[in-house]
């Protein structure tokens, strides 16, 4: 197991070199640059550009600039942002919890609810209700969240103002219900593609469980239909979800990057874009790497913990 | 709910010209202002009194993320919102475009003794009741600290424009300054009052690096708020401080929430969540809807800014001011206001803002006439070859049009342009970019054909515009400046040198005047129209006042109250 998880891990680090090499030559290479917002101003000449250009070290060949950053990286240190000359780890941890807590609050409606569509859906196969979660599904699939986004604030907050437009809370307020209300709207909207994935797998996992032999097995010896169904159908219909629950983090990130835009959640979503917008090199690449840190250590744990409830993985 | 917008139309009236001696007394001896129309209404709305003490706060809502917050540094339109309430200038440009002392206990003229007639020395006297936030009075070290700073090799100042020429400063008293200047430079009144503030030496001169300290993500200034918290990518909050040296401040507290969708920002005001649109304000296919909302005053204002279509005068047959006239005579301006901006923004001919001074009246109206375009190509010799193009000496007439992608107004002018010019034989492609794309090396370094931008060409209120149109300020060619049209005229240098070094406000008018009419004749830029902001301010907030002269409009949050 130790060798396995050492194997994994010597992986995932060649992975983030290899992140790291390919994001800063694309970003760097992609034309502009962190000054060109300055270019439309009244006041700053070429001149001005070009010593403020020498002053960030911005002249230096690429590969410089990489082993450079690179370097400083590894010692802890990942840089300032280019726009407000804040620590990159401090600005990225200064977005990562209302990231979190949105990202978490979906999940957590997304597999509660997933689960229980998929589960009902698997055991009333074809049923009005069956048919009804797939074609939801489908739509949910389909509905571009920046869309359905923008729809729930005008049917929820213009036409009915029952829940704020967006913000994370209401300056000054801070209150646990405040919280809760601005949290309402956005995670409903990052958890409905989420909760219709989570469907369609556990749909699909538990009709595969449903028809295997042991629980025809364990009808016949007359065993309690709930206690099937929970402690047999369930616990191994959930098996494959671990590898789904563990891929969903990028998905995940990429919604929560939409809805942090439509509702102005402060989150590292419209960070990143931001960041990317005004080419601020050393936010873009501290985001990439977390992101990246984050997506192999999702990935890393699924197989891990895979590999302990099936040891047939660790052989293989 | 009001709808009147304060639309600086054409024709607003204009400061007369004032005479030498009216022209120092406005504080100037280098440029004066302008009449803001839309200003007096503001005013005039002002019920009772603001209150004795701050009551209340503000949520303005902004598009982009204020971040740069030391004011000497490299920073964007937005980034001034924080730097006019932390922060005073010596002096500063009303919206009658006059020059207010802040720091400064009075503005340098002639006749106060504070410029020399040749405008080489200057006197400022300052203000000794001024205290930084954190107690510590305010001084003339603070003022030479500052100067110097800005010529720092080793700080990342944003520009040096004006404030190079600065030497031999002297501190005469804690309460006065004085400096030579290398050589006259007029626009630098407005460069002091408009885009340079002074900040605390006690704090920045312990720096080891001028860089990088927590003064930069906590700022201390005189200015009538003290900074707060700022919670990075949702907003900003400053604080009343009570001992500001000027009028106001009348709120507890502004916050500046940031917004970066424009709908959503929309959505926000609409519902409430915010009390006052800033930049980039309310989309032009909103207003009409905002001025309809209960509780809600919207204003339309003019901009500096001047929209128009740049070409590069070294492209093609962009070259030849035949053509450039051809092009201009075959483009549908009107339609492009009033179907694509709703009617929002004025037409002009130049590129100084109609409100201006220095603005040129009587410069040649553009007649939308592709009949007489097409004539003027046929009698230059550009005819019509395959495809419909036209073709003179081997060269076609087809070039591309660039503007930030995105920007859905823009986009839909370029179809116009398309459609207007193919009419008259001229080809015209489409090739946006991002932002940070297009205005970096493509624009700085002329390597477009032509593009659609919007540019404040003004210095504050001085219409100076040297880095802009003189012949040795285009970077492509090695030049200090952003004359990226490649424009080149020994007439408009003469001009543009002369005006630079002139204090008299009626010469200065004559003669940016003619550099004005020179432009336009030259057709160096195709304006397209003058720029136009809608903002949006809830019932009972009173004092919001659009400053022409200012980047943005929250400038004057200190004289902002709740009815």
């Amino acid at each position: 197991m130790a060798r396995y998880v050492i194997n994994r891990l010597a992986q995932a680090i060649m992975l983030l070199v290899i992140v790291s090499a390919i994001g800063f030559a694309i970003l760097h290479l992609a034309p502009g640059g962190p000054l060109s917002q300055f270019a439309a101003s009244a006041q700053m000449t070429q001149e001005d550009l070009d010593r403020v250009t020498k002053q960030l070290g911005l002249d230096r060949p690429l590969p410089i600039q990489y082993l450079d950053w690179f370097g400083r990286m590894l010692r802890g240190d990942w840089g300032r942002s280019y726009r407000d000359g804040e620590a990159v780890l401090s600005v990225i941890s200064s977005h990562l919890g209302a990231t979190l807590e949105l990202m978490a609050t979906a999940t957590i409606i997304a597999v509660l609810l997933g689960c229980w569509i998929g589960v009902l859906g698997a055991l009333r196969r074809y049923s009005l209700f069956d048919t009804l979660a797939t074609v939801g599904a489908m739509i949910a699939l389909s509905i571009p969240t920046f869309w359905f986004g923008l729809v729930t604030i005008y049917v929820f907050s213009v036409k009915l103002g029952w829940l704020p437009a967006g913000n994370r809370e209401t300056v000054g307020d801070g209150s646990l219900l405040d919280l809760l209300h601005h949290l309402i709207a956005p995670a409903l909207v990052l958890a409905l593609v989420e909760t219709a994935m989570w469907g369609r797998f556990m749909r699909s996992s538990m009709l595969e469980v449903i028809n295997q032999d042991y629980i025809r097995t364990a009808r016949a010896k007359g065993m309690p239909e709930w206690r099937i169904l929970t402690v047999h159908a369930l616990r191994n219909a959930l098996l494959p979800m671990i590898t789904v629950a563990g891929l969903q983090f990028p998905t995940l990130l990429g919604g929560a990057l939409v809805a942090e835009t439509v509702f102005t959640w402060p989150g590292m979503g419209r960070l990143f874009l931001d960041s990317i917008g005004y080419r601020d090199y050393p936010v873009v690449m501290g985001i990439l790497m977390f992101s990246a840190t984050m997506v192999l250590i999702g990935s890393l744990l699924a197989d891990i913990f895979y590999a302990v409830v099936d040891p047939r993985i660790r052989v293989g | 709910m009001a709808d009147d917008t304060g639309k600086f139309g054409v024709g607003a009236p204009h400061l007369g010209i004032p005479n030498r001696r009216q022209f120092f007394q406005l504080g100037a001896g280098a440029a004066a202002g302008w009449t803001v129309s839309g200003s007096a209404f503001a005013q005039s709305e002002r019920p009772g009194n603001p209150p004795d003490k701050p009551r209340g706060q503000v949520i303005a809502a902004l598009s982009q993320e204020p971040t740069v917050f030391h004011p000497l540094m490299p920073g964007i339109e937005v980034d001034q919102g924080i730097w006019w309430q932390v922060f005073s200038p010596l002096w500063y440009i009303d919206p009658d475009g006059n020059f207010i002392p802040d720091l400064a206990r009075e503005v340098p003229t002639i006749e106060n003794g504070g410029l020399s007639a040749d405008g080489l020395t200057w006197k400022i006297k300052l203000r000794s009741d001024v205290k930084w936030h954190d107690g510590t009075p305010f001084t003339a070290d603070d003022v030479k600290f500052s100067l110097e700073l800005i010529n720092n090799p080793d700080f990342r100042a944003r520009s040096r424009v004006g404030h190079s020429l600065v030497k031999d400063i002297k501190i005469v008293a804690p309460d006065e300054i004085h400096w030579r200047m290398e050589a006259a430079y007029s626009p630098y009144m407005s460069i002091l009052g408009a885009l340079t503030f002074i900040v605390p030496k006690h704090i920045l001169e312990k720096l080891s690096d001028p860089n990088a300290s927590p003064f930069h993500n906590a700022p201390v200034g005189t200015g009538p708020f003290r900074w707060g918290e700022r919670v990075p990518g949702d907003h900003i909050q400053l604080n009343a401080h009570t001992g500001y040296h000027g009028k106001g401040p009348y709120v507890e507290r502004v916050v500046f929430k940031y917004i970066p969708d424009l709908t959503v920002l929309y959505t926000q005001f609409r519902t409430g969540q915010v009390d006052y649109t800033g930049l980039q304000g309310i989309l032009p296919n909103f207003v009409q809807e905002a001025k309809t909302l209960k509780g809600r005053k919207i204003f339309v204002s003019s901009t500096s800014s001047v929209e128009h279509i740049a070409p590069n005068l070294e492209f093609g047959g962009l070259a030849d001011r035949t053509v450039r006239e051809a092009l201009y005579l075959a483009i549908n301006k009107q339609a492009i206001i009033d179907a694509l901006n709703y009617g929002l923004p004025t037409l002009t001919e130049s590129f100084v803002p109609q409100q201006a001074w220095s603005f040129q009246q009587g410069l040649p109206q553009h007649k939308y006439d592709p009949a007489k375009a097409n004539a003027l190509l046929d009698a230059a010799g550009w005819v019509r070859g395959s495809g419909g193009v036209r073709e003179k000496g081997g060269v076609k007439l087809e070039f591309t049009n660039s503007t930030t992608s995105g920007n859905a107004v823009r986009e839909q002018t370029q179809q116009l342009l398309i459609q207007d010019w193919r009419a008259i034989g001229a080809a015209m492609r489409v090739n946006n970019m991002p932002a940070a794309v297009i205005w970096g090396d493509f624009w700085q370094q002329s390597k477009f054909n032509s593009v659609i931008v919007g540019v404040n060409f003004m210095l504050g209120s001085d219409p100076d515009v040297t880095p802009r149109f003189g012949s040795g300020a285009t970077p492509a060619k090695g030049g200090r400046g952003y004359n990226t049209y490649q424009y080149r005229s020994p007439e408009a240098d003469r001009l543009l040198a002369e005006g630079a070094k002139q204090f008299d406000l009626a010469q200065r008018k004559t003669t940016y005047g003619d550099l004005q009419k020179l432009i336009r004749n030259d057709l160096a830029i195709l304006p397209l129209f003058q720029g136009f902001i809608a903002e949006g301010v809830k019932e009972g907030l009173q004092g919001f006042r659009p400053n022409i002269n200012m980047s943005i409009n929250c400038w004057n949050i200190r004289e902002w109250y709740w009815a």
